[in-house]
Parts: C-alpha cells; sequence; structure tokens
C-alpha cells in the first residue's frame, strides 16, 4: 500500500507556494496519494480497448450525481394529485423538461446515464471475464464490484420509479411484489418496504431517499474500496500474466508504465469517444427507440390502469427472464419464491467466479476451446434472455417458436455454466502464459 | 436516428433474421408527413387544436407565451389562440372541469401535452398513431356517442372533426373505411388539416426538440475537435513506449 | 530542460492545447447547470405583471395585492393623508427620494404618479416584514399623540409616512420600495411594469 512514509514528503524550493504545498503535505497525504494513485502507479503497457470501461464508469458516476444535484433542486417526491389533476412527481419532471432553463437536458443527460452505466458497467464486467481480472490474488477487487453491481440496480431501480409513470409505477407494484414470494413474512415484507398496501406516497418517499442519499453514499464508499484493492495488488491485463513478477532494480515492474500521464492521456481519448455517443443519443435520441425512456412512462401513474404491456427497462430484463423462466413450485413453496431466488442468484452467482475458476491462465487469449465456446454461449444466453425480457411471456421467435421455453433453456445454460465450471476450466486446454506481456 | 441506440443495435446484429419477422404488427399505421419544420404548419394546427380539443383535453404543461417559438406574437398568441386563461404565462387549461366530464364521457380526458410521446410503439411513431386515428372515425351506432374507431376500438371520444371530414362507415367485408357523408373538405385537405394538428401535438410533446438536435450537432462539432486534439497528445505521450 | 525542448515543447503545446479546448468545454457545460438555477418560466408567469383596478377604491382606502408574492399595498389617499405629507418633511429621513427607491416618474413628493394614489411594496426595508397600517392619527392606535398616521413596522418598530417614507432614527435604512407600475386606463394598473408591454 502507498503508504504515507514510502514517499518523500514535499520539500519547498523556498517560494511562497513551495512553502503552503510543505506545510499541507506534511499535514496530508497529498504527494503519497498523487503518486501512489498516479504518477507512480504502475499498469501493466499492455492494456487494450476494453480497458477503458473502469474509468468510464467512473465518469457516468460524476455524470450521474452532477446531473442528479441540479435535479432535486426541482423535482419533487409527491403522489398527491396538483390542481391539473396530475401527480405532482410527475409534473415536476415535466416542470424541469419544459419550465426550467436547460432543465431538459439535465434531464436527458441523467436518463441516458443511467443506461450509459450499465452498458459501461457489463462491459467492464465482461472484459473481467475474458481476462481473468477477478481471479487471485484480485478476489476482492472483483466482490467490491459485484456489490457495486447490486448497489447500481437498486440504484436504478429506486430511480426508476421517481417520474411516477405508469411504466414507473407498474414497474415497482410487480418487483416490490415479489418480496411477498418470501415464505411466512413475505406479505408483511411487502407492506414493510411500500410503507402502504400498494404502491404510494410513502414508498416514492422512500425510494427518493434512497435514490439520492442512501445508495449513492454505499455506491461511493464501494467504488472507493474498489480501486483501494486495485491498487493493493495491481492491474490485470489482457495476457493475464503478473507484471510485478519481473522488476528493474528500481523495483519498478518491467512492463509497468505510470498511469499518469500515459493512461490519464489514453483515458481523455477514451472519454471523448465515449462523450460522441453520449451526446448522441441525449442529442438525437434520448428515448432510445423506447428502450431508455418508455412511452407508457409519458402517461402519469394510474393505479386503476395497468399498461397492457410492461416490461422492466432494458438493463433488467436478462435477469427478469430469470426470475420468469422458473415456473415450477419447490419444496411445497411457489414458483414465484423461486423465481426470485433464481433472479438474485443470477447476479450474485457473479461473486463466486474467482473460486469457480480454476483454470491455470487467467487470460482467454491462452485458454482452450472449451472456455472460448461456453463464454460467447453465455454472452448469447445473455443477450436473448435480455431480448425475451423486454417481450411478453407469450412472444415467439417468427411468430412460432416460443419465446418461454428457449427462456428455461437459457435460464439452465446461465447457471451450469457457473456452476460446473470448476469442472471444465480444469480439463480445457490451454497454452503456457509468456513471461512478459505482449506488446506490438 | 431514433433507432440509435446500443441495446436494439447490438440486438439487431444479433437476431437480424429473427427480428424481421418476428414484429408481427397488430396496427397498420399511416406515416404522419412530418412537419416540424414548417411553421405554418403548426399555426394552423394550434389553431385547431385549440378549437377543437382544448375544450375537453387540457395542455397542462404546456404555458400560452411558449406558442411564440412557433413564430406567433405575443398578441397574436393573446387574441387569436388563448380562450381559458387570461394571462400570457398561464398553462393550457381545458376548458371544462374534469368532474363533469367524467359525468360526460365516462372518463377524464387525458392531457394532450405528451400525447404524442405516450402514444408511440412498436407499431409506429405517436405521430403515426394519432395522425391514422383521427381519420379512422367511423358511425357506429352500438355506441354511446355513436362513432367508433378501427384505430381505438371502443373509445370513449366521439368525432370532434367529423363537419371537416364528413362520415365514415366501417365496410365490414373488407374491413376498410368508407366516407358515406362528406364533410367540408375534400379528403387531401382533411389530412392535411389533421397533419397539422398532430405536427402540433408532436411540438407540443417536447417543444425543446428542435433546439436539442440543433445543439446536438454544435457538442458533436466540438467533441471531434477535442478528439483531433487528445488523440495526437495521446500519440505524443506513447511514443515513449515501446 | 533547454536541450529536451524539441521533444518537451511540442508536447506541451498538445497539452495545453487540450487542456484549452477541454477546459471551453467544461465551461460551456457549466452554462446549463447554473442557468437552471435562474428563475423558471413557472416563476416568471408567476412573477408577471399584475393588473389591478382601482375603480372601487374608495379616498382613504387601501388594498393589498400580490406580485411576485410580495404584498403591494395601493392607498388612495385622501386631503388629509395628502397634507401630512410636507408637514413630515423634517421627521422623515429622505424627504425628497433621494435613494433609488422609486421609479424616476415616482421620485416627487408624493412619491407616486398621481398624486393620491400610492404604490408601495409593503416590505419594511430593514429586515423584510409587512408593516401595519396606523392611519388614525394621534394615540387612537396605539402610538404616540403626535402622530400623523402611516404604517408601523412590528418586527423593529420603523415607522413610515403615507409616502412610504421612513422616520429619521429607525432601523429600516430607506424609504419603501415603490414598484414599477402605469396606468393602463384612468382606474387599471398594471404593477411590474413601466409602460404598456409591446
Amino acid at each position: 500500500m502507498a503508504s504515507d512514509t514510502h514517499y518523500e514528503k514535499y520539500k519547498s524550493d523556498g517560494s511562497i507556494q513551495g512553502n503552503a504545498l510543505e506545510w499541507f503535505d506534511a499535514r496530508f497525504p497529498a504527494t503519497s496519494m498523487w503518486r501512489g494513485h498516479l504518477s507512480e502507479y504502475y499498469a501493466p503497457k499492455n492494456f487494450n480497448f476494453w480497458y477503458f470501461f473502469g474509468s468510464l464508469a467512473m465518469l457516468v458516476l460524476v455524470i450521474q450525481i452532477v446531473t442528479g444535484i441540479f435535479l432535486v433542486m426541482h423535482y419533487k417526491p409527491d403522489a398527491s394529485l396538483n390542481a391539473n389533476g396530475v401527480p405532482v412527481a410527475f409534473a415536476s419532471v415535466e416542470y424541469i423538461m419544459r419550465d426550467v432553463s436547460w432543465g431538459w437536458l439535465i434531464r436527458y443527460m441523467h436518463s441516458t446515464g443511467a443506461s450509459a452505466f450499465f452498458i459501461v458497467v457489463y462491459l467492464h464486467m465482461f472484459r473481467g471475464m475474458l481476462y481473468g481480472s477477478y481471479r487471485q490474488p484480485r478476489e476482492l477487487i472483483w466482490v467490491f464490484g459485484v456489490m457495486i453491481f447490486l448497489a447500481l440496480m437498486a440504484e436504478g431501480f429506486a430511480g426508476y420509479l421517481l417520474p411516477w409513470g405508469q411504466m414507473s409505477y407498474w414497474g415497482a407494484q410487480v418487483i416490490l411484489n415479489l418480496f411477498s414470494a418470501i415464505p411466512l413474512i413475505g406479505n408483511d415484507l411487502a407492506i414493510w418496504i411500500r410503507g402502504d398496501f400498494v404502491i404510494g406516497d410513502a414508498t416514492l418517499n422512500r425510494m427518493f431517499s434512497f435514490h439520492v442519499i442512501a445508495i449513492p453514499l454505499a455506491l461511493l464508499g464501494l467504488v472507493a474500496a474498489h480501486i483501494l484493492a486495485l491498487h493493493e495488488v495491481g492491474s490485470n491485463n489482457p495476457d493475464g500474466v503478473e507484471i510485478k513478477s519481473k522488476k528493474d532494480e528500481h523495483g519498478i515492474p518491467l512492463d509497468g508504465i505510470p498511469f499518469h500521464p500515459y493512461y490519464s492521456v489514453k483515458d481523455i481519448v477514451g472519454v471523448v469517444v465515449f462523450l460522441m455517443v453520449f451526446s448522441i443519443i441525449v442529442f438525437f435520441a434520448p428515448e432510445g427507440g423506447g428502450y431508455l425512456l418508455e412511452y407508457n412512462n409519458f402517461i402519469p401513474a394510474d393505479p386503476m390502469v395497468t399498461p397492457s404491456h410492461i416490461a422492466p427497462v432494458w438493463y433488467f430484463t436478462p435477469y427478469y427472464s430469470l426470475l420468469r423462466a422458473v415456473t415450477y413450485p419447490l419444496f411445497g413453496i411457489d414458483a414465484k419464491f423461486w423465481g426470485v431466488v433464481a433472479m438474485g442468484a443470477g447476479v450474485l452467482i457473479f461473486a463466486f467466479l474467482p473460486w469457480l475458476d480454476r483454470s491455470p491462465v487467467k487470460s482467454i487469449r491462452y485458454r482452450g476451446s472449451i472456455y472460448k465456446t461456453l463464454l460467447t454461449l453465455f454472452v448469447i444466453a445473455f443477450f436473448i434472455l435480455g431480448f425475451l425480457g423486454t417481450k411478453s411471456p407469450s412472444y415467439a421467435f417468427f411468430g412460432v417458436i416460443p419465446g418461454a421455453p428457449i427462456a428455461q433453456l437459457l435460464t439452465a445454460y446461465y447457471f451450469l455454466y457457473f456452476l460446473t465450471m470448476p469442472w471444465w476450466s480444469k480439463i480445457d486446454k490451454y497454452k503456457p502464459e509468456p513471461e512478459r506481456v505482449t506488446f506490438k | 436516428m431514433k433507432a440509435n441506440n446500443m441495446k436494439k443495435f447490438l440486438l439487431a446484429l444479433l437476431f437480424a433474421p429473427i427480428t424481421a419477422f418476428a414484429s408481427g404488427a397488430t396496427l397498420h399505421l399511416d406515416k404522419a408527413p412530418d412537419v416540424q419544420g414548417d411553421q405554418a404548419a403548426l399555426q394552423n394546427g394550434a389553431k385547431t387544436f385549440v378549437n377543437y380539443c382544448l375544450n375537453c383535453h387540457g395542455a397542462s404543461y404546456v404555458r400560452y407565451n411558449r406558442l411564440t417559438e412557433l413564430g406567433l406574437s405575443e398578441q397574436q398568441v393573446k387574441e387569436n389562440l388563448m380562450f381559458t386563461a387570461e394571462k400570457i404565462g398561464e398553462q393550457m387549461r381545458v376548458a371544462a372541469r374534469p368532474a363533469e366530464q367524467k359525468q360526460w364521457f365516462g372518463a377524464t380526458p387525458p392531457d394532450l401535452s405528451l400525447i404524442a410521446r405516450a402514444r408511440a410503439s412498436e407499431d409506429g411513431s405517436g405521430a403515426d398513431w394519432l395522425y391514422t386515428y383521427l381519420r379512422s372515425f367511423y358511425r357506429d351506432d352500438k355506441r354511446p356517442t355513436g362513432w367508433n374507431n378501427t384505430v381505438y376500438e371502443n373509445v370513449g371520444m366521439p368525432h370532434i372533426l367529423w363537419e371537416l371530414q364528413g362520415q365514415q362507415v366501417l365496410n365490414h367485408e373488407t374491413h376498410k373505411l368508407e366516407l358515406s357523408v362528406p364533410g367540408k373538405l375534400p379528403a387531401a385537405e382533411y389530412d392535411k388539416q389533421v397533419a397539422d394538428l398532430v405536427g402540433f401535438l408532436v411540438w407540443m410533446a417536447e417543444p425543446t426538440a428542435g433546439l436539442r438536435k440543433q445543439l446536438g450537432f454544435g457538442v458533436l462539432v466540438f467533441l471531434f475537435i477535442l478528439f483531433g486534439v487528445s488523440y495526437a497528445l495521446k500519440k505524443e505521450y506513447w511514443k515513449d513506449i515501446k | 530542460m533547454s536541450n529536451d525542448c524539441k521533444v518537451d515543447c511540442g508536447r506541451r503545446r498538445l497539452v495545453v492545447a487540450t487542456a484549452a479546448v477541454g477546459g471551453v468545454g467544461a465551461v460551456v457545460a457549466l452554462v446549463p447547470f447554473l442557468s437552471s438555477m435562474l428563475p423558471s418560466e413557472r416563476a416568471k408567469a408567476a412573477g408577471a405583471p399584475v393588473e389591478v383596478d382601482i375603480g372601487a377604491l374608495q379616498p382613504g382606502q387601501m388594498m393589498t395585492v400580490e406580485w411576485r408574492g410580495k404584498p403591494v399595498w395601493i392607498i388612495n389617499r385622501n386631503k388629509e393623508m395628502l397634507d401630512t405629507l410636507p408637514k413630515l418633511a423634517d421627521a422623515v429621513a429622505d424627504p425628497k427620494s433621494g435613494e433609488k427607491m422609486q421609479p424616476d416618474y415616482c421620485a416627487n413628493d408624493t412619491r407616486s404618479i398621481k398624486p393620491n394614489i400610492m404604490v408601495a411594496v409593503g416590505i419594511c426595508t430593514h429586515l423584510g416584514c409587512s408593516p401595519s397600517s396606523k392611519f388614525k392619527p394621534g394615540a387612537e392606535e396605539g402610538m404616540a399623540d403626535d402622530w400623523l398616521g402611516g404604517f408601523l413596522c412590528p418586527c423593529h418598530g420603523s415607522k413610515f409616512d403615507f409616502a412610504g417614507r421612513v422616520y429619521k432614527s429607525m432601523p429600516a435604512p430607506t424609504n419603501l420600495e415603490v414598484p414599477p407600475h402605469t396606468y393602463l386606463t384612468d382606474t387599471r394598473i398594471l404593477i411590474g411594469e413601466d409602460k404598456k408591454g409591446a
């Protein structure tokens, strides 16, 4: 760890700024933080495209926090009806969209940012699966990461209720009702979570509290833990070899380069490209074809009328498919409960990857065809599950191949992929890892 | 541009052959002409809106002074369009009272501020739906209002524009609508009138849409410049790494 | 250092260029965020000029209307009230309305457009309480015997006359504010606008 004794304290050159810096650095680990985490944090030099998504996730987090701060200045978590007969919460979102100067831009940045967050995080996780970044000694980084992912899902869910449109309302209705599937305590638990017998003003206000205070705090703490743990053990790389095993006479990894300036200037390019894609969506397709802002959510919440088709917002749909795939009661407990278990397990099972994977190599570059094939199938399964999650359970491909049994089949594959990994990852062929990273 | 979202794009790649067949559209919607760049059309739509729609439907998120963005002066808005408010900064509220309406129609007519966004679906844009809907009323004596609609079956709303369009009947053999009593306007002119009205509804659903797109181009141009310099900077530093 | 300039200078130029372009972007990006804190269209609509009909306002009476969430008094001063004004020239702090607490067209002896009609924001210039009317001269309304009529702020006791002029040695530093206003007709006042808008 970059302990404060490891780096020399800043010595003044006698100038006023120098003296001020010396005074400050003697009382705060400024130099050691700068050097330990940036200018003397040695990252492998062979990072590729996939290594942009960690810093991009940080960027999106900042975008969401800043836009969120400004949205909260105008948004009102209030389910009561205003003089025009519209829920105050819904009207306050339209107020932001129309009456607040530039409110529309801030709101679109926030709504697009939510989806961007999940895209970036999914790609970031996939990077970990490609190159075995979760493997020893980086298990804890990965576990923190899965916790961040969980917090993000909770954040997304709570935030989605706030516009108080039809999809907000009925989505929350369905998901919060899942808690009632838990045997014995389920119904009381669901009522406790809602704070009412139906989704109502109490629910809206507590989701607001979670969304703007509780979960962001947890998220920031987890992100700090994720990065501290990373900087403790050092970054993995596309070759999956440990750069710390080959050091020069100063103890600097031969294949390591200082994060700053090399990766800071590289990440700026990644940030700009990301902002281009982000801007294209914000300015030209903020509704994202009904996937980012769902059409039914332009109708205020109406507890009397359920929209004909409700689906969760896209980033939840793979898990929603897992939930729906379980249709058999087990051990005398009804299927709904096991669906909830499947959905929860579908997320949490990622946390066990470091111990499920028994391959002698980390990176997909040196793995055998079993891993490559099964991982590809896993990604395809994930996409199809996600696609089916946006459709009604009666959806059929070509209008003839029913989607529901396919979702069940893919759900089985999803879990088998993880559960049988200790076996197939061990017997898979592999190529020997190189001594040093490959860098063209 | 609408389809420009990651998910759809990725899915399209994966399921190109599948989704092409699978999107079994349940409704056939006519494509609404895009009149967003045509101020005269939008002004005409605004006029139709306040004369016909605003009696029962509010547009309670839209302030009258916003209509000046359609190229009208405040004075013109006040004199020609503002019947339900006293001040130009007020919202376009409905003339009738919600409770009375519930008695007349069995339901409160929805606020129309956002209708063009809310009516979008896999079948088509909100504009397409509205454009088709407003041209698909037909005479049906079984309905309390005497009207029915092929797009929105058993709709509670009567055909407000019937004097303009005339009366249609549904041919039960061909399932097509036929004009039985001509209205004040020839079919093409009625279609234009509806297109203008729908254009106004689309504008009203997101009055900043025009500015949003213009600004988007500026932002992208800026980002291209930033990309140029930052990429050069990255290249310069990475010369060190061998 | 200067030996390395060939390499370093190019690099430095690029750092400066990137920082400059990025900095411009960051500053421009601040604009929407900071402007979102300005009064919204709703606030502007609520703060729009208010039209008042004073046809029914009898001499000696006062009415209060709301403009931008503040009470605005309209007082139809009768002869007795107007007569108190010159008498108080030595008792008030700013008899000639030297401070810019009124539009120029009201910087006169009566602080009004029409001599009898006084329009003032009913907010004490000390700390923002709304003074109460004490129109009756003398001790009848709990004032001193030599009181000629006017307003008393309940919070810290500032006294004002019928033109909203503050008495000397009061907590309030200046006269009451006269808002911009204009006569649309003889009996209709538009409060909040100097002259009839376009």
